[in-house]
């Protein structure tokens, strides 16, 4: 395993390019540490797969260094490099069995049988595919396929990562749940490096221990689940984030007080500094509360999704969302209360800064 | 309305769809819920008239319609491929089916640049589909079918190759899209989540049959089987097998739980008891509850919530806790359950509340 | 699947039925009436049973002509079909390199067969023709009109450069449609090229090449026009294909009976093949 340092990453496919706007990954400079699992969200186009595949090999980028444990790997073929990808549709030898489609990596690194028998069948447990040893890879479904291409990812212990592209798209949820705990267990277990390319967040949440947001071929946040959802630095983070996204209003400020319209909103904190530009306030859906107190709003649609009920409301003209257990009523004139722990204030997308 | 009368469907030998009855009335949402080869596709093959029955009976507003072909019924499918004519453009894309019709130009006109409008498509009318996002192919998609004003619209997983946002936004505007046309959507998917969200009503599916049709909140909270109960939830379901004695739930080697009173009535003997992740917590709840004592195997967190998913009693069950809660592998923790949210399901699976009202 | 029934399909169909009927099914039948009858001309024909089909079947000519058709077939197969997976394995996947090499590929299907024959015809020439006379300048002692393995060698490879086009572009239809994700996880997973072949695009190759294995059977097991241009069925009979003998028997020395026959036989064992071929392929399918 390793630590992968990407080293002032910057790429366009096709021609050299001078103009920004046609890089594809603007400037990517950060270190993966060894061991860690980690998520690369955001939504398709925001070159996601193009980071991974640079680390990976597949593609060269147009600028800049990548690093496995310090030493220069820039110039190395995919082999050379000796990691492990699943892709997001399955790849599988067709003519094979399950057996030895999870074989052929070790084999063609030339691993001794005996070491190949032991490794394949630990893998088939664990993906319960051992009723299928001997037979045929082609007749399986696309989610058993998936499995033999996720296993062939996981066989070889000596790789210096773990890289995958969307590996979960083609499985039934249930599976999902199955194979997303089978790999972070096996993570804390071999403290493999692990990258994973998704735009699901639940998927990136639950397996990372990091996760990167990228928008547009750039990172807007490194962080953990708890702080991605808690203090997103940009709005998009905080709309990419949350299901239902965090609700964002324009406000004014007065010092510790955000105002709505009408509506005066005490902060917690006051922004460190005055901010300038567009100022807007960001809460999550979670953090608002319906009751007998607090902004009037008017409720347009109540969503009841099982476990909880999405309220979706307007304040002030502003539409705003919030979530309601699945117990609780809502009040005949109902009002809002922002719960101020939940709230961010943005200046022009980013947020502001305020004394703790 | 479209009426399905005990359909079955033997492919080689092999049944696709097993006895299906189900009524579908105008301008309702019906979801398929079901996992990959449960029938849902084969199911929405047989409403449009693709395939032939091997028995039973379609009926479109009570005519029998079994052998017409899909020609000469009024229906509009959209499928998980963004699937459009790559060499016209948008525009024209959209406009196809009233040609086909043989509307005049005035028509299509105003046709087209409303469901454009609609779809937020207005400024790619000229483009081709091929230069567009997924998300804006698949609108394109959607829009001919809007425009075609069917009777009866099948979407089959729409929004499946779709980015995670994408899907909230469209999954969001389509029922509102939908609702003024009064025609009779089927609306198929894998994820219960997403069920939920559309609302309307869910047919659970499972090995080519229709385990449960109605409201889709009713049919989550109170599954009539197991089967219904494990398609419908996302976390997995957790099940355990347990003893009713009066009114006590034996488990072995375990604690006993109280019987919920919606399965007060059954006879003692062998049940299997689900409960649904989101039910179980860490802190003691309002109401009655018992506290239970698991293992943690691992702990997955979304920021605001966290899934523990713990060992008990030697299954593997999971919990939707609110916060963030940090557990290293083979902690011991203490969570909680509200008897009310017990789930009591015989040896052949069928819910003991309805076994309760039957008796 | 059962496919929902509609009349207008029978209308769709109607007019491949008609064109069969009239292209083989008649014409067929005619040659079956003349497969049972002796004829001494005057119009005046008489019932001869199986008489044709047994002198046939027990002609050491026929089996002579059957032995190179087979041998052909095989020599015609067996370099055309590597050569052509050769090839298309090399031809550029993209760019600008795409027309041409296919434009380049195509060109020889697109002359017509007695043309094909004209060209190797004069090529081979020792006199004239550039192939001929430069084996001959090298001193290799070429004549395919005096020597068999010359003839041979001349009809094989005409048939060479004729077809192996068809091959290759079967076999690159069937390359270009492999995604690239195999080709990346054959990378990651350290497969050898020879294992990038024999995993990946063999097996995703493997119904095209059926399917020209069987075409450029089929044509090889019937051909007619080039060494009749060529070589005649010269010297003697050593490039006498059973099309050619035939063509000799019926319109040569007016033997319509024997001919009919053979051409029968001729015919079942084309169709025989061709069956064995779609067995194959569709017991392949099924397994999918």
């Amino acid at each position: 395993m390793a630590r992968i340092d990407l080293d002032h990453i910057r790429h366009a496919y096709g021609a050299r390019t001078q103009k920004p706007a046609q890089y594809a990954l603007k400037e990517v400079h950060h270190t993966f540490e060894d061991g860690g699992a980690y998520a690369l969200l955001g939504p398709s186009g925001c070159g996601k797969t193009t980071l991974l595949n640079i680390i990976s090999g597949l593609v060269q980028s147009s600028e800049g260094r990548i690093l496995f444990n310090g030493r220069d790997v820039t110039p190395l073929s995919t082999q050379e490099r000796n990691i492990a990808q699943v892709f997001q549709f399955p790849v599988i030898y067709d003519t094979m069995t399950v057996y030895d489609n999870l074989a052929f990596p070790l084999r063609n690194r030339g691993v001794a049988e005996r070491e190949v028998d032991r490794t394949v069948r630990e893998i088939l447990a664990m993906i319960d595919l051992e009723s299928w040893t001997n037979r045929k890879a082609r007749g399986l479904t696309a989610d058993q396929k998936q499995k033999i291409s996720l296993g062939r990812g996981l066989v070889r212990a000596d790789v210096n990562a773990i890289l995958f592209d969307e590996p979960l798209t083609v499985i039934d949820p249930h599976m999902k749940w199955v194979l997303r705990s089978q790999l972070k267990q096996l993570h804390k277990r071999f403290g493999y490096t692990m990258v994973y390319v998704t735009h699901d967040q639940t998927e990136a949440l639950t397996f990372a221990d990091q996760v990167v947001v990228m928008f547009e071929g750039e990172i807007v946040q490194i962080g953990t689940p708890a702080e991605l959802f808690a203090r997103p630095e940009h709005t998009f983070v905080g709309y990419f984030i949350g299901s239902p996204g965090m609700n964002v209003l324009p406000v004014t400020l007065e010092g510790g007080t955000a105002r709505i319209g009408t509506n005066e909103i005490q902060l917690h904190t006051a922004p460190t500094q005055a901010p300038n530009g567009t100022i807007e306030l960001g809460i999550r859906p979670e953090f608002v509360r319906i009751g007998r107190e607090g902004m009037p709003a008017t409720v347009t649609k109540v969503e009841d999704v099982g476990r909880h009920r999405i309220v979706r409301a307007k304040v002030e003209g502003h539409e705003v969302a919030a979530i309601l257990g699945e117990d609780d009523e809502i009040p005949a004139e109902p009002r809002m209360i922002f719960d101020p722990a939940g709230i961010n204030l943005y200046a022009d997308n980013w947020r502001v800064e305020t004394a703790r | 309305m479209l009426e399905i009368r005990n359909v079955s469907t033997l492919v080689g030998g092999r049944t696709h769809i097993d006895g299906v009855s189900i009524n579908l009335e105008r301008g309702t949402l019906n979801v398929l819920l079901g996992p990959t080869l449960s029938g849902k596709t084969s199911l929405m093959r047989l409403m449009a008239g693709l395939d032939r029955p091997t028995s039973g009976q379609v009926l479109v507003d009570g005519k029998d319609v079994t052998g017409v072909p899909v020609q000469k019924r009024n229906v509009a499918m959209v499928y998980q491929q963004f699937i459009n004519y790559p060499a016209m453009t948008v525009y024209e894309n959209i406009a196809s089916p009233l040609r086909v019709a043989g509307k005049d130009k005035g028509a299509i006109d105003k046709a087209v640049r409303d469901a454009a409008a609609l779809l937020k498509l207005t400024p790619y009318l000229d483009r081709m589909p091929l230069s567009l996002s997924g998300g804006q192919q698949q609108r394109t998609a959607l829009a001919r079918a809007i425009v075609k004003n069917a009777e009866l619209v099948l979407l089959d997983e729409p929004l499946a190759n779709l980015d995670y946002k994408l899907r909230e936004e469209l999954r969001a505007e389509l029922p509102r899209l939908f609702a003024a046309t009064g025609a009779v959507f089927v609306y198929a998917t894998t994820e219960p989540h997403e069920a939920l969200l559309l609302g309307g009503n869910t047919a659970t599916l499972s090995e080519g049959r229709i385990t449960q049709f109605g409201p889709t909140v009713d049919v989550f909270r109170k599954p009539l089987d197991l089967i219904t109960a494990r398609t419908f939830a996302d976390p997995p379901l957790n099940t355990l097998a347990v003893q009713k004695v009066g009114t006590r739930l034996e488990i072995e080697d375990g604690p006993a739980l109280p019987l919920p009173p919606n399965a007060n009535g059954t006879a003692d003997g062998s049940y299997t008891i689900a409960i649904q992740p989101h039910h179980l917590s860490l802190s003691t709840p309002a109401g009655e509850a018992i506290a239970l004592k698991g293992r943690v195997s691992i702990v997955e967190i979304t920021g605001s919530e966290s899934f523990v998913h713990l060992d008990f009693s030697g299954t593997r069950w999971v919990m939707l806790a609110h916060g963030i809660h940090q557990f290293e592998q083979g902690d011991e923790v203490t969570f909680w359950l509200e008897p009310r949210h017990i789930m009591v399901f015989d040896a052949y699976g069928r819910a003991a509340t309805s076994l309760a009202e039957a008796a | 699947m059962n496919k929902t029934w509609n009349n207008k399909a029978w209308f769709m169909v109607l007019p491949v039925l008609l064109l069969v009927a009239l292209s083989a099914v008649i014409p067929l039948m005619t040659v079956v009436n003349y497969s049972v009858q002796d004829t001494f001309g005057n119009n005046q024909f008489f019932w001869a049973g199986t008489e044709w089909f047994q002198e046939m079947l027990t002609s050491d000519r026929f089996w002579a002509a059957m032995g190179r058709n087979l041998m052909f077939s095989a020599i015609v197969l067996a370099i055309e079909i590597p050569l052509g997976i050769v090839i298309a394995l090399n031809m550029p996947k993209s760019g600008w390199g795409v027309p041409v090499c296919l434009v380049s590929m195509a060109l020889p299907l697109l002359i017509p067969w007695n043309v094909v024959g004209t060209i190797w015809q004069v090529f081979g020439r020792v006199d004239i023709g550039l192939l001929g006379y430069s084996l001959r300048q090298i001193g290799i002692d070429y004549n395919y009109v005096n020597d068999p393995f010359d003839a041979w060698v001349t009809v094989i490879g005409m048939d060479v450069w004729h077809w192996t086009s068809l091959v290759v572009l079967l076999c690159y239809a069937g390359l270009v449609s492999i995604p690239d994700a195999y080709y990346q996880a054959a990378k990651i997973d350290g497969a050898s090229r020879w294992a990038v072949f024999r995993y990946i695009q063999l097996p995703k190759m493997n119904r095209v090449l059926l399917i020209a294995v069987l075409l450029r059977f089929m044509d090889s097991f019937m051909i007619y026009t080039e060494p009749f241009v060529v070589t005649g069925g010269g010297p003697g009979n050593a490039t006498t294909f059973l099309s050619i003998d035939l063509v000799k028997m019926a319109v040569g020395q007016f033997d319509i009976g024997p001919a009919a026959a053979m051409s029968i036989i001729y015919f079942l064992i084309i169709l025989l093949m061709s069956w064995v071929f779609y067995t194959v392929m569709t017991n392949y399918d099924a397994e999918r």
